[in-house]
């Protein structure tokens, strides 16, 4: 079966199975060729190949909810289970994901495995720091339970491991009260980059915030955002939407690869800026739409066109941050590459996690519609990124080096020393993995 | 409400009963995978359902119906909606070629559906009121080459259905016969997807509203109705020497 992240760049041919229960599950772990690598995958949402591999197991059929605690606002899944899932059931009770990412459709899985981060990361962390348990299939069959306290070596390698340490099953997630599943949003314009980083200081307080940049923009004009900041708000006379619905648009197949070119990224990028200029500067929506505006159109990736797209994520520490992006930012203007969603946030403080991409400093976000020379472009941002101490997001990425991740990473040794303890024949490995060093890729 | 749910694991069966938890209701699970059952009981549970219990079953055995309705009808005590949606999809060359193998997967998808029919239908009649909704197929509708095993059998239960729903008119109970396209299951697993497929979940969507407003035949997505309407033109001169 052909098999793509979301970018649809890389494509792999591999045999996929979703096992309908942890019996089949076990079974098939069991009778496989310890030879052949495995990976697990959730809702396929990650970028690039990740969740790619010559045998891939999809956790689509892990959905079960195993229990709720209305007092304490736990709830125990199936690492299947879809946050629209979850908000599903914790919206109607007042009750709200600490993290969300850009998408509800990813799964408890893939979030654990990639520790994904919201607009919220500067005061809240990542997913897994919301995470109170999770069990975990070993290469050898065993099932563990781990958490902060109990293996919390296996803990910090899983949260944010990419599932290579082995196959998350459950989970058990703290939720929590929010004054109402409305947000009152503001928009506050930057005419350049500085004001947007002057902005992001200034509003470090507000519980939701990320910017949308003119990646375009160049001069005077670079780094020209709109800086979206949120807060929870309890609008008792507006009925809120308690079921977060999926796409009610579609784009029904690829559109061709030329209708994004430089030219109508500008127009569409100076547009979006200019409609903000007379926007409502401030407006209560709906927390689906603040929290999840692209899931409103079904496969919104075939806008890129057939050969599929990537997105470029960095991370660099406060040091210097200002420099590197406008760095960045300059290169790829002056590349005429780029794309409608270039988004900017500052981070909070990391975690423990051994591979988690989230630290303090600005995160750059760049999507490129896959064309001949782009790679050339990414290993000059490439450049500035390690320049200044930064690092790229696995969970975006599907071409950087083994030597780009190793500097970004510096806990990958840990990493690949207790992976070697727990799966010493190397049974889950991803594309993704034997690309950046962390499992081997001939063996 | 009360939903009993015949061959509830099916990823079809099993969007709906989530639907139902979710409305607050009451479930009987018929199953034959007892891990896969508890489990889904478990979850539905936290769905909000208001009570769940379950029995697993292989339904091939058809003497076990009548003990397993009734076990349901104590549980729930009135049932208001029953929904059969166990199938499998057979191996087309080994069905045309073996007939014990033919047999198997008629038992499955007709001969136990009818058992379950008559035993739902004799209670249904007593209570007086209630809906009868069962999962058949579009391959139901004109036998193709590639499935008309599968298609004999399923169409085998829509012409039931329709007797039956003018047999039970008089007492209340409706039936319903919904007739999904290509449905992205475990069932389909080894198919490889286009545009026309559909998830589970917007099959379940349609069968809980199809119950609701007492629809009679409904395709799951409803577009398939045109589909169907087109393939059942083709003359059969030009139709037989199709491979589809
Ligand atoms: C529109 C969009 C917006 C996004 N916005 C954000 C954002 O704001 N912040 C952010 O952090 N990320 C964001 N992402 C990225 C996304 O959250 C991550 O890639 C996430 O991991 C995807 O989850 P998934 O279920 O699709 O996992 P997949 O893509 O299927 O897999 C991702 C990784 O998780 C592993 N994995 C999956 N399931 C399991 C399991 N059961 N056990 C062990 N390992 C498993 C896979 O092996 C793989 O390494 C966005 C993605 C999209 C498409
Ligand atoms: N998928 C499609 O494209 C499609 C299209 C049209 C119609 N349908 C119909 O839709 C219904 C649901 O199918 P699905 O798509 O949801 O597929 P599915 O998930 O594979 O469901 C089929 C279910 O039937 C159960 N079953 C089979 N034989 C059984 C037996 N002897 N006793 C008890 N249970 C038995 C299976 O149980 P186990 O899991 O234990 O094997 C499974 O749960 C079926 O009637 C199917 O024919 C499907």
């Amino acid at each position: 079966m052909e098999l793509s992240g979301w970018g649809r760049f890389p494509v792999v041919s591999a045999e996929f199975v979703e096992p309908l229960d942890f019996s089949s599950l076990q079974m098939l772990l069991a009778s496989s060729d310890p030879s052949a690598k495995l990976v697990p995958r959730g809702a396929g949402l990650s970028y690039g190949d990740s969740a790619l591999a010559a045998r891939v197991i999809g956790s689509r059929f892990m959905d079960n909810f195993s229990a709720i605690d209305e007092t304490a606002r736990t709830i125990r899944c199936g690492s299947g289970v879809s946050l629209r899932q979850l908000l599903r059931l914790c919206m109607p009770r007042g009750w709200f994901l600490p993290v969300v990412p850009g998408t509800a459709n990813v799964s408890v899985g893939g979030a654990i495995a990639a520790d994904v981060h919201g607009k919220n990361h500067h005061l809240d962390g990542s997913f897994c720091d919301h995470v109170l348990d999770l069990t975990l299939l070993l290469a050898n069959g065993e099932l563990i339970r781990c958490s902060k306290t109990s293996n919390p070596e296996l803990f910090q390698a899983t949260c944010g491991g990419m599932g290579l340490t082995g196959i998350i099953i459950e989970a058990t997630l703290q939720l929590r009260e929010v004054p109402g599943v409305f947000i009152q949003r503001r928009s506050l314009l930057a005419h350049s980059l500085r004001e947007c980083f002057e902005l992001f200081e200034v509003n470090s307080a507000s519980s939701y915030s990320v910017a949308w940049l003119d990646c375009l923009a160049r001069g005077k004009q670079q780094g020209r955002s709109v800086l979206y900041l949120g807060e929870h708000v309890d609008v008792s006379n507006k009925r809120p939407s308690q079921h977060p619905t999926r796409g009610w648009l579609t784009v029904p197949f690829d559109l061709p690869a030329s209708l994004l070119n430089s030219y109508s990224l500008n127009l569409f990028n100076s547009a979006y800026f200019q409609a903000k200029r007379y926007a409502p500067k401030s407006d209560t929506v709906n927390s689906t739409s603040y929290f999840f505006p692209l899931d409103g159109i079904a496969h919104w990736n075939r806008l890129y066109g057939q050969r599929g797209f990537l997105q470029y994520q960095c991370l660099i520490p406060d040091d210097g941050a200002f420099e590197a992006i406008s760095a960045i930012l300059h290169k790829v203007s002056r590349a005429g590459k780029g794309s409608f969603l270039s988004v900017l946030k500052k981070m909070g403080a990391a975690n423990s996690n051994l591979l988690s991409f989230p630290g303090p400093g600005y995160t750059l976000a760049l999507d490129f519609k896959f064309e001949p020379g782009l790679f050339a472009l990414l290993e000059e941002l490439d450049a500035v990124v390690l320049a200044y101490g930064g690092r790229l997001y696995l969970a975006k990425d599907a071409r950087m080096s083994e030597a780009v991740f190793k500097a970004g990473y510096p806990q990958w040794e840990k990493f690949v020393t207790l992976k070697q303890k727990i799966d010493p024949h190397g049974l889950f490995a991803s594309q993704q993995s034997d690309r950046v060093g962390l499992t081997q890729a001939v063996r | 409400m009360k939903i009993l749910i015949i061959g509830a694991t099916s990823a079809i069966a099993i969007a709906t009963a989530r639907l139902y938890a979710e409305r607050r209701d009451h479930l009987f699970l018929i199953a034959r995978n007892a891990e896969r059952l508890s489990d889904l009981a478990a979850d539905l549970r936290v769905r909000g359902a208001q009570s769940v219990a379950c029995k697993a079953l292989n339904l091939d055995e058809v003497g076990a119906h009548a003990a397993v309705i009734a076990e349901a009808e104590a549980f729930l005590q009135h049932i208001d909606v029953a929904l059969i949606a166990h199938g499998v999809l057979p191996d087309q060359t080994a069905s045309a070629t073996d007939y014990k193998h033919a047999l198997n997967s008629i038992t499955t998808n007709g001969l136990s559906v009818i058992s379950l029919l008559t035993e739902l239908a004799k209670r249904m009649q007593a209570q007086r009121s209630g809906t009868i909704a069962v999962i058949t197929s579009v391959a139901g509708m004109r036998g193709r080459q590639p499935n008309y095993v599968y298609g004999a059998a399923k169409a085998m239960v829509s012409t039931y259905l329709q007797g039956l729903r003018g047999r039970l008119h008089e007492f209340n109970v409706h039936v319903v016969d919904i007739r999904p396209g290509l449905v992205d299951s475990p069932m389909t697993a080894q198919f490889p997807k286009g545009l026309l497929w559909s998830r589970p979940e917007v099959v379940a969507n349609k069968i809980v509203n199809s119950v609701a407003r007492k629809q009679h035949t409904v395709y799951a997505p409803g577009y398939w109705r045109w589909i169907l309407l087109f393939v059942i033109a083709i003359p059969e001169a030009l139709f037989k020497r199709m491979k589809f």
